[in-house]
């Protein structure tokens, strides 16, 4: 943490203390969250999500690949994530760093974990040919909290797509005009909350995040279980605010499963 | 995730290894193993083997990262290519890259890093051998190692795995339970101040089922602190022996 930021802690330590944020918002209130799907035409399946002032844009591409040969039936997922300069002055051009990688495995381990998309109808011909499903996001513009911000995205990026129609005749694999969205088991969501001193905040701003002791994040799915769970940050927890955290987590889900677009109805 | 057909308990309950739910590995912790390393320690958790070296507080590789109020940490976790069945390329891949991260943020809490101004601490962390719950072994020595080097710390941070095999909580999972079971949750703390340092999860928990994971780890963090400590107490009583043969 530079001097600067030292400074801005301790006014926005004494603001917590009065149970002001600098926004205004109180301490366990989301910002205004608006999603719009379909933002990329190339794209099977695309959202721009805003959370705040953050921005982000993820974009599913679908493309038939050869399976895990550990999972000869199941699709493929593959979670990418790049911090572009474009989005924040502290994001540094060059390939991918801890917080790129960090902020795509946190994304993939929680749908995957929820098996939001359901791999096991993904596979064209097991063993050999599998549907890849590829969900790169990009923040656009940082004003703190990537995680939850991708994780919308991600997550309505994947409920938008339309995905071809594949037929086997002998081994030869044919593309059908029809479309028909992906097979989605479960919706999920990713709710962050940061310690500034000994207070716990949630869904921080890019400025609370510089000052901030450590972050936790949750991913929930339908049932309201966990699936997925991620410390951040040179500091710690005591278990005891990390299990009121975790209340506060499943109960701010709430609001963002209303968010997110509806599961496609299975024909 | 989820495997038909491998079973992870026996009929009395016994996992694979016949381990009781609650029961760790096998566990050795030297201090002080490396010649040049300023702080090293070595880790032997069932069949995981991990060497950590520390050096520094030395000046900082390039300037520019350094701090002007504390040190900076840097952190790589790097598996050997032979270190599990099939070869792992040595370049550092996505997961290393994360694991160096978050064991980093694990270990941060517990160092004095205000009395280090613009320096550099470095924890380089080789897993010569892997069968499941490796950042949380290497979190575990590469503490050890940090007080090897001398270096002011808080406390020692102790790590240790929870996970879930068969809708059972089990701790410290090894290899197959890793690859089989319904998920993972490496859980890391400073002891003396019950302060978590690391928590992740992959898989499905049920809310009260992160209450009674913490139960469970605090457990066996017991156990291993204690060989943390005995660890380095061995090394300084081999040390005044030394000193008091030359004298």
């Amino acid at each position: 943490m530079g001097v600067l930021s030292l400074l801005k802690k301790e006014v926005i330590l004494a603001g917590l203390k009065k149970g002001e944020r600098t926004d205004g918002r109180g301490l366990l209130e989301y910002r205004k969250v608006e999603i719009k799907t379909g933002y990329i035409g190339k794209a099977e399946g695309s959202a721009l999500v805003r959370l705040g002032d953050t921005k982000v844009i993820a974009g599913v591409k679908i493309d038939i690949g050869t399976p895990f040969p550990d999972t000869p039936d199941m699709g493929v997922q593959i979670v990418n994530a790049e911090l572009i300069p474009v989005a924040s002055a502290v994001f540094e051009p060059g390939p991918p760093g801890e917080e790129d990688i960090e902020l795509a495995r946190v994304i993939d381990r929680g749908l995957r974990s929820a098996e939001a998309v359901d791999m096991s109808q993904l596979a064209i011909i097991p063993g050999s040919r599998v549907w890849t499903i590829f969900i790169d996001i990009y923040p656009l513009d940082h004003d703190g909290n990537l995680i939850d911000a991708s994780g919308l995205a991600a997550m309505s990026a994947l409920l938008d797509t339309k995905m071809p129609v594949a037929e086997v005749v002998d081994e030869n694999i044919t593309l059908s005009e029809n479309k028909k969205p992906l097979p989605i088991k479960t919706r999920v969501v990713y709710v962050t909350l940061a310690k500034i001193g000994d207070y716990i905040i949630v869904d921080p701003t890019f400025e609370e995040e510089l000052v901030a002791d450590a972050r936790l994040t949750f991913a929930i799915n339908e049932d309201r279980n966990i699936c997925g769970i991620q410390k951040g940050g040179s500091g710690s927890f005591k278990v005891k605010e990390i299990l009121e955290a975790k209340k506060i987590a499943l109960e701010v889900a709430e609001g963002l499963f209303e968010k997110l677009p509806p599961k496609p109805t299975s024909e | 995730m989820k495997k038909e057909g491998i079973r992870l308990f026996n009929d009395e309950g016994k996992r694979t290894d016949g381990r009781y739910p609650n029961e760790i590995r096998p566990v050795r912790i030297e201090a002080g193993v490396l010649k040049n390393a300023d702080g090293s320690a070595y880790i032997e958790l069932g069949n995981n083997k991990i060497l950590v070296a520390v050096y520094g507080p030395h000046e900082a590789v390039p300037k520019y990262i350094a701090e002007p109020d504390k040190a900076v940490i840097r952190c790589k976790y790097s598996m050997a290519p032979f270190s599990v069945s099939d070869r792992k390329s040595p370049q550092p891949s996505r997961r290393e890259i994360e694991l160096s991260k978050v064991i980093r943020e694990a270990l941060e809490p517990a160092i004095f890093l205000n009395e280090y101004p613009r320096t550099m601490i470095d924890v380089f962390i080789e897993v010569l051998e892997a069968d499941g719950g490796t950042r949380t072994a290497s979190i575990t020595a590469a503490s050890v190692a940090l007080a090897d080097a001398g270096i002011s710390m808080k406390d020692l941070v102790t790590a240790i795995a929870v996970g879930k095999a068969e809708g059972k909580l089990i701790v410290d999972l090894n290899g197959l339970e890793d690859q089989y079971g319904e998920g993972d949750m490496p859980i890391a703390i400073m002891p003396q101040y019950n302060e978590v340092t690391l928590f992740q999860a992959d898989g499905i928990f049920t809310p009260e089922e992160i209450e009674e994971a913490f139960r469970l780890a605090s457990e066996a963090i017991k156990k291993l602190y204690n060989e943390q400590k005995k660890a380095l107490k061995k090394k300084y009583e081999e040390v005044i022996k030394e000193v008091n043969q030359t004298e």
